[in-house]
């Protein structure tokens, strides 16, 4: 009996900080993704359940003043040119905080976003709140959503590719990959990658 | 008077060849770097990863060149790994070690695909910078220390103080 109380407390108590850990570091592939309304440059607000037609989503966390991200931009037009018209836009979300980089703020979103022609939305994370949920880190950070059911479910989470500086020197396009392996029905094979970028300016 | 002038010349000519020597910036791939961060038997290693674009990492910076400063005696050093690109080198990196005369060993790590390595520094470790680790001297305890976000000099040095012990 003794033990079997051992056993159940060892199992609620794993459980609750597996839980923890897991709360703490975001989403991880499998995960259901929530939905969220935030501004765009546009001055809409925008939600994913207002892509009616969408089958799932290419999600961005990019910011305007890191080097990575701007080494970027060129690609993630290509991605939403490429793959929106087969049902996976291109959702990007500044997080940063505009205090700790004044780069970042709405207004200079507004116009990265004109001086690029950002064909996809760009909104604003001022509460951070969706960056936190997500688990991202840093900018870039891509997490790719397919549409199951009315759930929304995280298929890969990482990097565009595997050459930020280069990208006429890119092997490995993750992302491109992963979209392929979704859009015939399976799985993508490499789901996770780990990338350099800066680190998302949290609020103090 | 030509003799001054050459000699002026010669001296000017080794100083820019010092001044350079100074600010080398070594270019190293993922395997050297590799084998520059092995444990060693009487030195604790702190490796710090930053960029010359990243705040952050330069708002910290400080704080390692005190920690060189003041426990490089002590059998701590440290070494501060540039992530910038490498097209960066001569026009931004090195300008800046020069400029702000560190005193640490720097360097510039092309390590090819960061999914490839990232993981080998630290299974914790998102890729997001600043990020530290430090290498415990060989004998003792054996895992790394990373963390990832900032650093004070007073943290830093809560984190090595236990590896100096005998």
């Amino acid at each position: 009996m003794k033990s079997l109380f051992v056993f159940i407390f060892a199992l609620v108590f794993t459980g609750a900080v597996a839980n923890t850990v897991f709360a703490a570091d975001g989403y991880s592939v499998g995960s259901a993704a929530r939905d969220f309304t935030l501004k765009n440059v546009d001055g809409t607000m925008v939600s994913l359940k207002n892509y009616s037609d969408a089958k799932g989503f290419i999600v961005v966390f990019t910011c305007n003043h890191c080097p990575f991200a701007k080494a970027y931009e060129e690609r993630i037009i290509a991605l939403h040119k490429q793959f929106a018209p087969k049902g996976y836009p291109v959702v990007a979300i500044n997080p940063n905080d505009t205090k700790a980089s004044p780069e970042d703020s709405f207004e200079n979103m507004v116009q990265r976003a004109k001086d690029k022609k950002f064909p996809f939305a760009y909104v604003f994370d001022d509460t951070q709140e969706i960056a936190k949920t997500y688990g991202a880190t840093r900018t870039p950070h891509i997490y790719l959503l397919k549409k199951n059911a009315e759930k929304l479910e995280v298929a890969y989470i990482g990097a565009i590719d595997d050459n930020s500086e280069d990208a006429k020197a890119v092997k490995e396009k993750y992302v491109e990959s992963a979209l392929a392996a979704l859009m015939s029905g399976q799985a993508p094979a490499v789901n996770s990658t780990k990338a350099i970028g800066c680190t998302i300016k949290w609020k103090k | 008077m030509k003799r001054i002038v050459c000699s002026l010349l010669f001296f000017l000519c080794c100083g820019q060849i010092f001044a350079q020597k100074l600010a080398s910036v070594p270019v190293v791939t993922f395997e050297q770097f590799e084998a520059l961060i092995q444990p060693s038997a009487d030195t604790v290693k702190v490796i710090n990863f930053w960029a010359t674009w990243c705040k952050p990492c330069v708002a910290e910076m400080p704080s390692f060149e005190r920690l060189q400063k003041e426990y490089g005696t002590k059998s701590v050093a440290v070494m501060l790994v540039s992530l910038d690109f490498k097209r960066d080198l001569e026009k931004r990196v090195m300008p800046f070690v020069r400029g702000r005369k560190l005193q640490s060993r720097v360097l510039l790590l092309d390590g090819g695909n960061p999914n490839a390595w990232i993981d080998r520094v630290s299974k914790d470790w998102s890729g997001a910078i600043p990020a530290t680790v430090i290498i415990p001297r060989s004998g003792g305890m054996k895992t790394r220390i990373f963390h990832e976000g900032e650093l004070t000099f007073d943290s830093l040095v809560t984190k090595i103080q236990p590896l100096l012990a005998k």
